[in-house]
């Protein structure tokens, strides 16, 4: 149950896309998302698909999975989808009471859906081939101007790549005292609200304390190695622009350029 | 002695219909007898947690099935009564995490009170259960964040005696303490065996501690059975425990490289007053080199 959360999950593998310099894939990740909202037609989709297509096939990804990804988000897509249907003025083709769907509400609806769900994949694609270091790695370096007005970006990606490296260990954690707490008796599925809330502090008390003991020894093992921050701190794995990088950017800058002249044809 | 709990058969699956598939169990056949302490050994990744986790219906057959009393803890519906939970009583590993009650009496009697029973019984298993563990009545009040590692487990282990299990089945539970901790618990366990005439499984990777207390021993290797019988009869087959990747122990060893070095010893001995006898035995029967 808990372990089907693939949100934010990370595939190890060596492609191209793996490749890439993490603060490429993020720039090139929101570019991705504004050139999303700038396609007005059908063929704009059709090429940014085809795009996100050719992306997942270099990436090696199954699609399975790139799919199983969705599924979280699977009630804002039909809420948005059902939303856009009934309230979109126009030439109405139906109507019952207060509900209409207008030929404009379909293809805002369908549009809308689809631009939900590209966005998703693609964000997903970032973290799927992008490992936690790595990503909070190159959102640092982008985010490193921002330190000359006092924002701590350091620390802010340092709790982020904190934050993503316990999650699996937090799950695991959690199914344990779950089972543990299942075994003396507890009931989780029966009763009111009220009950049900009741029953869930046999399992969120000790998650509570073991995250707060396992911060604890973390910061003791981190001052130990003498963390202190940014300052004067070096990095293993320095972060460089290569050829597959240069060509990344121009493909992208390429199918961006498109969507943006195919705008003006309103295609 | 009449069997308490039975496997037939089972099997149980990690992420089956995905690349990580894993059989954890591989159609275990066991019959558990009523008031036994059974040791389970086993290496790491060999299947005992998993096991332990089908008597109480934490975790559910792929196939086969687990009998209490020889009936199916799964009904027809393919439900476990939660009656189970509370009959055969399951202490995990690290148990002391799972505390979270602002005092120890509340914290012991979660089970009981997850029970349904009245508050004067309650209460009174509270109380017994604090006395079984060796915990002081005085400390009732108190909170249980407040103990020592070894006092915590205590309390935790305490919550599940509470229920009065038939089956009390204990995950490593020495596990990280140090050797008096250890000998405390193990003696403990021992103990309320013998007074409340429960079954007793303990699962352990050390078989030093857990030859001298058990009856049986199940040693468990790749998803599979590997033995389960008296220890000293396990003991005799010490070339496949080792192999296995297990340890022997520290006794059996000693007489195993007696009996290599040609001294006709028993070698399945596990404690000094075994060994001392099967020494004198040897010595009689003039069976030097």
């Amino acid at each position: 149950m808990l372990k089907d959360i693939t949100i934010g999950q990370f595939f190890p593998g060596n492609s191209a896309v793996h490749r890439l310099d993490p603060r490429v894939k993020i720039v090139l990740t929101v570019a991705f998302i504004i050139t999303l909202f700038l396609a007005a037609g059908p063929v704009s989709y059709a090429l940014i698909i085809a795009f996100l297509a050719v992306i997942i096939g270099i990436s090696r990804i199954s699609p399975k999975m790139v799919v199983r990804g969705l599924k979280p988000i699977l009630f804002i897509v039909i809420f948005t989808a059902v939303l856009n249907l009934f309230y979109t003025p126009g030439d109405y083709i139906w109507q019952w009471g207060f509900l209409h769907i207008s030929k404009e509400g379909i293809k805002v609806a369908f549009f809308m859906v689809l631009r939900l769900m590209l966005l998703i994949i693609a964000t997903s694609m970032l973290t799927y081939t992008t490992s936690p270091i790595q990503l909070t790695d190159g959102l640092e370096r982008l985010l490193a101007p921002l330190k000359r007005l006092h924002a701590p970006v350091h620390e802010l990606s340092m709790m982020m790549s904190i934050a993503l490296r316990f999650i699996p260990t937090l799950i695991e954690e959690t199914e344990k005292i779950i089972s543990a707490q299942k075994a003396r008796g507890a009931d989780f599925d029966s009763g009111n609200i009220l009950q049900r809330a009741k029953a869930m502090i046999p399992i969120l008390v000790p998650l509570f304390i073991s995250a707060f003991r396992r911060a604890d020894e973390l910061a003791t093992a981190m001052e130990c190695r003498l963390y202190r921050g940014d300052v004067g701190r070096t990095r293993m794995k320095q972060l460089k622009i290569e050829r597959v990088d240069v060509c990344a950017l121009i493909i992208s800058a390429l199918v961006i350029g498109a969507v943006v002249v195919l705008r003006r044809y309103g295609l | 002695m009449s069997t308490i709990l039975e496997t037939r058969g089972l099997t149980h699956i990690y992420g089956a219909g995905t690349p990580f598939e894993r059989k954890a169990l591989d159609s275990v056949d066991l019959r558990i007898e009523k008031g036994e302490i059974l040791g389970v050994i086993g290496h790491t990744g060999s299947g005992k947690s998993t096991l332990i986790q089908h008597f109480n219906g934490l975790l559910k057959p792929d196939a086969g099935e687990v009998l209490l009393d020889g009936r199916s803890i799964w009904n027809e519906k393919g439900k476990c009564a939660r009656e189970t939970r509370f009959r055969v009583g399951l202490v995990f590993q690290y148990p002391e995490y799972q505390l979270f009650e602002e005092t120890i009496a509340k914290d012991i009697a979660y089970g009981p009170a997850n029970m349904k029973l009245p508050q004067d019984e309650i209460d009174e298993r509270v109380r017994d259960s604090m006395r079984a563990v060796g915990l002081d009545e005085s400390l009732a009040g108190q909170s249980p964040f407040a103990l020592s590692g070894g006092q915590k487990r205590r309390v935790a282990i305490a919550g599940v005696i509470a229920m009065r299990p038939d089956v009390l089945v204990l995950d490593e539970p020495t596990a990280g303490l140090d050797p008096a901790g250890r000998d405390e618990i193990l003696e403990l366990v021992k103990r309320y065996h013998d007074e409340s005439g429960a079954t007793v499984l303990i699962v352990s990777h050390s078989m030093e501690d857990i030859a001298k207390l058990a009856d049986r021993l199940l040693v468990m290797n790749q998803a599979k059975i590997l033995f389960c019988d008296t220890p000293r009869e396990v003991f005799s087959h010490a070339e496949e425990i080792i192999a296995a990747g297990l340890d022997i122990p520290m006794i059996t060893k000693v007489m195993l490289e007696l009996k290599n070095r040609g001294f006709a010893v028993d070698a399945s001995a596990f404690t000094v007053e075994q060994a001392m006898q099967a020494i004198r035995a040897c010595k009689t029967k003039g069976g030097g080199r």
